[in-house]
């Protein structure tokens, strides 16, 4: 199962050297990466719904609990499936889509990573490694949103994007690390166990609250909305399959995971049911005011998404079979309508619903696609949308929860405007007579218009044939929600009941809807924009951004001279608070040691070379004064016997005054001396500075001195690492590894220093 | 500079104080010194060169440009370093050969180790400062 998460890493890694030769028809081979993980992931159905879950155990990084353990229930399988299904029809249509793009390798292999890292999502049974993957679903996305780069807006969104998702993703992280910390333990399964402790913690509200501002980023919750009709930037195969079926249900799917975790107590439902309400009926009611068509489907996606989380936060069997059930449901009719608009783009150049209309008469097969996408959508009987609405109905009739009309009218309401806005993205396109300036349109290549005449159909299939995929992908879905054994079976006809008639409400309302309203401007709702998040988060932009440049230009100014100075004076008032505050000063001149003549004669020279240092008046002079400071200070280390630290020492001291002079001669010859406020000034902060690290030396002196680790390395160098220099040893042998990042850290100073110096001789040459 | 006697001074001082960062070097283990010494005194020792001859003189004596030191010690360092998982052991575990070599003592991956951060000090260090040097030329 390992190979089978990561073969699209592998894929994307195998596409920078071959990619290139990829970018004509050969292209299509990549299909068969999603299509053989389709058939891989749909070899297990039998055992998964059979109630046979399988396990996958790696170890990873055992001591820190991060195993690579995998784990395929029902839920993850049905995701698995519409990852890997719709993403071999996005495959197969991107190849047309996409075709002639000078970047398609790097298309492909964005896109084969974010597959990668979505199976990682749903398989992962460590909340460490599933938040792993969840970050690389992030990333993904954003590099494509802003696959367009050289479009500003694109890159707009898609900054707007990852920003809302990573941060709620760092959210997610620490509520995880949390509950893991709570339940000792990070693997899922083990957490269900011990639920009722996680659930009876004075924590275990701050853990729902991280949790769910991961899940409401990522699904794209109010007031987190706005991010994902921005996404609509991406080209279009990725809205279908990113922003629509799978990535924004990752959030979707996490709620439904950390269920028989977290689930069923009042402060799981009433967020929930809340903010998913909210979210489906502003979603809904926004999308058919919109005359793009992305983002109709981008507001009704969001609307549908917030149907998810208002059913996983009712929480009741019926609801959580209902929301499996509309998670299928959704993706099938969704990628459906988002593949028939790419078409209409591709083909018209325009998504503007106002101007789009007979387009059945020169593509009738992406007309039938999007016309059984919008009757799944409206929950027209003999479609999985039926059977899914009537579930949403059932699941809000039959809570135990209060307020039970209005839940249930909200549902009819968005419902309502959800039918209108299927129409409206797949009839109204293709219906009335064609205008002229569109009959020069033609059908597209049918690697195109197959993939969502086939989820099309698909919707029909199982929608007249429940039982078939009921029994097989979704019972176990939702029993996996409720970690229950039974599913209830999914049924076309419940009989002539309240369920029934709210449905048919539904469907003639939607349908009055779209046949009269007018197709009004978009700026018709001023309510609406006023309380729009995305202002509130473009102005929190700008303050943060504000606050940067301020940042930068008083604190960064380039001078050396001055991040010194405010360096120093941040050591100094920090050391001197820890000095006064701390224990009380004691310093006793008993421990220190003698003191030899030589040591006597090596300070007087380092007085005055640090006086000839101060005082002089050519920089040649300075210099050579500092040098002399350091070899006093090598003298001092050859008395106090540490030969190793003085040779570097003189060697190091050796190679900057070399260094100095050279740089010396570049600068120009008359000394521009700082005024002496300026000198007292730094006089003061230097002596101050000095004197601490004095005290501080001196008073160190009282601590006993722990030996154990110098007798440890004295005592070992010679038999465990057969060396008799204790500091090399050290260096080479004990804390090699520190040695080994060091010199990585050389190595990049080096390569700064020479990019640096090279570019600008080549700028300077230029001129 | 022009002076004539380090001009010549130089021309005896690099081949000697090379040998003596590699005595340096291969002492380390056992007395002062190492790598990372040994590494700075040869450098020193081109610096001088460069110093009396011109920094375009001391890169025709070397083979390769200096940077090219740096991704050779860093190599030559992580190798030995890796090495041991081969023989199955943690990382940076010390293999040694069980005799001593003449005139270069106990070998080990320790040594490998230094003689990687030997190259990768020298080339560090010339690459910054000819760098610079021939900026400021």
């Amino acid at each position: 199962m390992l190979t089978a998460v990561l073969a699209g890493f592998f894929v994307s890694i195998l596409l920078i050297p071959f990619g290139k030769y990829l970018k004509n028809r050969l292209s299509v081979l990549l299909v068969l990466l999603p299509a053989l993980l389709f058939g891989y992931f749909a070899g297990f159905i039998p055992a998964v719904s059979a109630g046979n879950p399988v396990y996958s155990h790696h170890a990873w990084v055992p001591s820190a609990g991060i195993n690579l353990d995998f784990h395929l229930d029902g839920l993850s399988l049905l995701f698995c499936l519409l990852i890997t299904g719709i993403g071999t029809l996005v495959y197969i249509y991107a190849v047309a889509y996409m075709k002639g793009h000078p970047y398609l390798d790097r298309f492909f292999a964005y896109l084969s990573i974010f597959m990668a890292a979505m199976l990682g999502v749903v398989l992962s049974d460590n909340v460490l490694l599933l938040f792993i993957f969840w970050e690389l679903t992030s990333i993904s996305s954003f590099f494509l949103i802003g696959f367009n780069n050289d479009n500003a807006d694109s890159r707009k969104s898609s900054i707007t994007a990852l920003a809302i998702t990573a941060g709620g993703g760092f959210l997610l992280m620490a509520g995880l690390i949390l509950a893991g910390y709570l339940s000792d333990t990070h693997s899922i399964r083990e957490m269900i166990l011990s639920n009722a402790i996680l659930k009876s913690h004075s924590l275990y509200g701050l853990v729902l609250l991280l949790v769910f501002a991961g899940a409401f980023t990522k699904s794209a919750q109010f007031p987190f909305h706005f991010w994902l009709p921005g996404a609509m930037k991406a080209p279009t195969p990725v809205s279908a399959y990113l922003h629509s079926a799978t990535m924004v249900k990752a959030g979707i799917y996490l709620l439904a995971r950390l269920f028989p975790v977290l689930g069923g107590t009042d402060y799981w439902t009433v967020p929930l049911v809340i903010i998913g309400g909210c979210t489906m009926l502003l979603g809904a009611i926004i999308s058919i005011f919109k005359k793009d068509l992305k983002e109709i489907l981008a507001y009704s996606t969001i609307s549908a998404l917030g149907v998810l989380v208002f059913l996983i936060g009712v929480g009741t069997e019926a609801a959580l079979t209902a929301a499996a059930v509309f998670i299928l449901v959704h993706a099938l009719y969704k990628a459906t309508l988002f593949l028939v608009t790419g078409i209409i783009d591709h083909e018209t150049q325009t998504r503007d619903i106002s101007q789009l209309s007979g387009l059945r008469k020169l593509m009738l097969p992406v007309a039938i696609a999007g016309a059984l996408a919008a009757l799944s959508s409206a929950g027209i009987p003999l479609t999985l949308g039926f059977i899914g609405k009537d579930l949403i109905y059932e699941a809000t009739l039959h809570t135990k929860l209060n307020f039970l009309f209005i839940l249930t009218a909200i549902a009819v309401i968005t419902n309502i405007f959800l039918v209108s806005a299927g129409f409206l993205a797949g009839i109204k396109p293709f219906t009335g007579s064609l205008p002229e300036r569109l009959s020069g349109v033609h059908l597209p290549h049918w690697f195109m218009w197959m993939p969502p005449l086939i989820l099309a159909f698909l919707g029909i299939l199982f929608g007249s044939f429940p039982g078939w995929v009921g029994t097989s992908v979704l019972q176990p879905a939702a029993a996996a929600i409720t970690n229950n054994t039974a599913g209830s079976p999914l049924k076309i006809w419940h009989g002539f009941n309240l369920v029934l008639l709210l449905s048919a409400v539904t469907i003639v309302s939607g349908t009055l809807l779209y046949l009269f309203k007018k197709t009004t401007a978009a700026s018709s709702y001023p309510l609406l924009s006023a309380i729009s998040a995305e202002k509130t988060f473009k102005r929190m932009g700008d303050y943060v951004k504000g606050f940067s440049t301020w940042y930068s230009n008083t604190m960064h100014n380039g001078f050396l001279r001055s991040y010194l100075l405010r360096i120093i004076i941040f050591a100094v008032l920090l050391l001197a608070y820890r000095v006064i505050n701390g224990e009380p000063l004691e310093i006793s001149l008993a421990r220190i040691s003698t003191i030899s003549i030589y040591e006597i004669v090596v300070a007087g020279i380092l007085i005055a070379a640090v006086y000839m240092t101060v005082t002089s008046t050519s920089r040649l002079t300075a210099v050579v004064g500092t040098s002399v400071i350091g070899y006093c200070i090598c003298l001092m280390f050859v008395f106090y016997s540490a030969p190793d630290l003085a040779m570097t020492q003189f060697t190091i001291d050796t190679l900057t005054l070399v260094l100095f002079v050279f740089v010396l001669f570049r600068l120009p010859p008359f000394l521009n001396f700082a005024n002496s406020k300026v000198r007292l000034r730094d006089g003061i902060v230097s002596t101050s500075f000095g004197v601490l690290i004095g005290i501080i030396a001196l008073q160190a002196l009282n601590e006993p001195i722990q030996t154990d680790i110098s007798k440890f390395y004295g005592e070992n160098a010679y038999t465990m690492a057969k060396g008799r220099n204790v500091v090399n040893v050290i260096l080479v042998d004990f804390r090699g590894m520190d040695t080994m990042f060091e010199i990585v850290v050389l190595s990049i100073a080096a390569l700064g220093v020479f990019s640096l110096i090279n570019l600008r001789l080549k700028s300077s040459e230029k001129e | 500079m022009k002076s004539i006697i380090l001009k010549t001074a130089t021309e005896y001082l690099l081949p000697i104080l090379l040998l003596f960062s590699i005595f340096i070097l291969l002492r380390g283990h056992y007395y002062p010194g190492g790598g990372f010494v040994g590494g700075l005194i040869a450098s020193i020792a081109f610096v001088l060169h460069s110093f009396t001859h011109g920094v375009n003189s001391t890169l025709r004596l070397l083979p390769v440009h200096p940077s090219g030191l740096v991704p050779f010690g860093l190599v030559l360092s992580a190798t030995s370093m890796l090495l041991p998982l081969m023989a199955g052991k943690p990382a940076m575990t010390g293999l040694w050969i069980e005799e001593p070599i003449p005139v270069i003592g106990m070998i080990g991956s320790a040594l490998f180790f230094d003689i990687g951060v030997y190259f990768l000090v020298i080339g560090v260090v010339l690459t910054i400062l000819f760098s610079i040097f021939q900026y400021s030329e």
